[in-house]
């Protein structure tokens, strides 16, 4: 796997150079701009973008806005987003064309070393991976009314599905059984009338269309 | 002192003359400003007509100025009780136009004009009446002692001489001689009073402009601490939060690749990594309360459904501000939500949260009801108090409507003038 990173932190962009060459992924550029960003993806065409939302010259959105384009100019390029706090407008702004091979991350979760590899693997191959954080905040602003349907076990277990996680990866994540993610994910898809779909992919889509929506 | 000692003294008291100075020295302050003022008045009104405004206008109050200040060291010298002057603050408008025309608008600059004005014409009419006064009582009082170097007889057909005319202009000079003092003080003290009244500010003015230099002042003090926290929060950000994610990944990295490690040194590296994360955790959560960047990047929509978010319960959310308010309202309207939001999930048992942001022209109202158990006041909890002295620093007000039971409503209005 070809990784771009655009990071304008020396110290972190360090560091995910060294992790995911531990991880036997090939990093082959790196920027500290979003301009940098772009003509390394134009040159390397790499697997996966991975942006810091915030870079000069005014440290705001400078990186979300040049993912937008990376997305748009090379539909190819998977796009995983760093970002100090999650934002619903840019999630949605993401979100907006097709949902595949798009990560939006807090940047905390980088100090987990197997789930943000695992994030960054799932992207690069076409999934998603999106933060708890974006997936709450899509709830509490486009659908507060499915908030007083959904439990709170419920509501969790949406966030997960949504970050692109398996069964497996749930049970995990919240401590319970596999089947008992599966019964809340049921609960889950009759109560926002959704159909049901086999992968997990194709269920998160189901998802985000929803929270969209 | 007895009553007839006083008249007799009063003559020769220094605060006798002083007075008959003051109104002498007033009449000639006075008529010259009068001059003054009203030539420059009437080149103010004619140079109005043909449109030219300012200049003339900010001309006329300088020369009011002046003689306030010529009216001051009169009543400081001859008096010796200066009049407290309360410097117009300077008006805080930009420009010229908008300087003249604020100064033209304090009460105090008008009757300052108009002091000046009038007096002249009242002091010179005193100064005339005393100056009689005193000429018939100096010259008079001692008649018989020169009247023989006068001629005997003059164009009205008195007899000088004659005893019974020399008897009664004795009297009518030792009857000035000695009403004179009290006349002349009591001119003098009107003077002083009237003066008073006019050329000092107010005790409300000066009031009115301690108010409002204050709240200048804090506002200032407010827009200096909110710069102050973007700035620690870009410090943090740039520095530490950097550094502690660096720190807490390459402790993530090297838990992972040490797993060959005896499983105490393992355990010390798994420690250390689960505190570097809680850490960088505690110090998102210390940021975020501090001045979170999503609110200057994004407005207050963006940050509430941050923290609305992050909240165990369902949270409603409508935010409607439009036009942005200052960084200073918004920066009070995300810490007042945020900090209702800890006291609903810490303290009641609420299932649902409604809140809603919205600005009416220069208002802006927060609304955040709750279904929780009720009974929050401002007493109970430092919670609440904190939230109204943060309301309150900005100008804004606060109700708090908990009845034991719930539920609880909390409406908040900050002032935004756009």
């Amino acid at each position: 796997m070809r990784v771009v990173i655009a990071e304008d932190s020396a110290l972190l962009r360090e560091g995910l150079v060294r992790m995911l060459e531990l991880a036997g992924i090939q990093v082959v550029s790196t920027a500290t701009d979003a301009e940098g960003l772009l003509a390394a993806v134009e040159l390397h065409q790499p697997d996966l973008a991975l942006v810091d939302v915030r870079m000069p010259p005014t440290q705001t959105d400078e990186g979300m806005r040049a993912a937008l384009v990376v997305r748009e100019r090379w539909p190819q390029v998977a796009v995983l987003v760093l970002s100090q706090y999650v934002e619903e407008e840019y999630a949605t702004e993401l979100l907006a064309g097709e949902s595949s091979g798009l990560g939006y991350l807090l940047k905390d979760r980088v100090a987990n070393f197997r789930e943000f590899l695992d994030a960054v693997r799932r992207v690069a191959s076409g999934g998603t991976a999106l933060d708890p954080e974006v997936v709450s905040q899509l709830l509490v602003r486009r659908r507060p009314d499915s908030l007083a349907r959904l439990s709170l076990r419920e509501r969790e277990v949406l966030t997960l599905m949504a970050e692109g996680r398996s069964n497996a990866g749930i049970a995990m994540g919240l401590a319970i059984s596999e089947s008992a993610v599966a019964k809340h994910i049921n609960g889950i898809f009759t109560k926002l009338d959704l159909q049901t779909t086999d992968t997990d992919h194709r269920r998160v889509l189901a998802v985000l269309k929803y929270l969209k929506a | 002192m007895t009553v007839g000692g006083r008249v007799l003294r009063a003559p020769w008291q220094a605060g006798t003359w002083l007075a008959t100075f003051q109104i002498a020295a007033g009449s000639v302050v006075g008529m010259l400003a009068f001059t003054v003022l009203s030539v420059a008045g009437t080149v103010v009104l004619m140079l109005a007509l043909v449109g030219v405004r300012r200049l003339p206008l900010s001309g006329l109050l300088w020369l009011g100025r002046m003689c306030t200040r010529m009216h001051r060291s009169r009543f400081a010298a001859l008096r010796g009780e200066p009049i407290p002057a309360v410097v117009p603050r300077p008006p805080g408008g930009r420009g010229l136009r908008a300087r003249v025309r604020a100064e033209a608008q304090q009460p105090v600059v008008r009757s300052r004009l108009a002091y000046s004005l009038l007096s002249g014409l009242g002091l010179t009419l005193g100064a005339a009446v005393s100056m009689t006064l005193w000429t018939v009582g100096l010259l008079g009082t001692p008649i018989a002692a020169y009247a023989w170097a006068l001629p005997a007889g003059n164009g009205f057909g008195w007899r000088l001489h004659e005893p019974a005319t020399l008897a009664a202009l004795t009297s009518a000079g030792l009857l000035c001689l000695h009403a004179t003092p009290w006349v002349v003080r009591a001119m003098a003290a009107w003077d002083a009073a009237i003066a008073k009244r006019l050329l000092a500010s107010s005790h409300v003015d000066h009031l009115v402009q301690r108010v409002e230099v204050l709240s200048e002042n804090q506002i200032r003090l407010l827009d200096a601490a909110d710069a102050e926290r973007r700035r620690i929060e870009r410090d943090l950000h740039d520095g530490t939060q950097q550094r502690l994610t660096s720190l807490a990944m390459n402790l993530g990295i090297a838990r992972e690749l040490l797993s060959h490690l005896p499983p105490d040194a393992h355990k010390l590296i798994a420690d250390a990594h689960e505190e570097a994360k809680q850490a960088l955790t505690e110090l998102r959560g210390f940021v975020r309360g501090l001045h979170p960047a999503v609110l200057d990047d994004r407005g207050l929509d963006a940050a509430l459904s941050g923290i609305a978010a992050r909240l165990p319960l369902p949270v409603h959310l409508t935010v409607d501000v439009a036009p942005r308010p200052s960084r200073t309202i918004e920066a009070a309207a995300y810490f007042v939500v945020s900090e209702a939001l800890t006291n609903v999930a810490k303290h009641t048992e609420a299932d649902n949260v409604h809140i809603e942001v919205n600005r009416q022209d220069d208002r802006l109202r927060i609304h955040i009801a709750d279904d929780g158990g009720g009974g929050a006041t401002l007493e109970k909890g430092t919670g609440l108090r904190g939230l109204r002295e943060r309301v309150t620093s900005v100008g804004g007000e606060l109700h708090i409507d908990s009845p034991v039971g719930g539920p609880t409503v909390i409406s908040v209005e900050l002032p935004c003038a756009s």
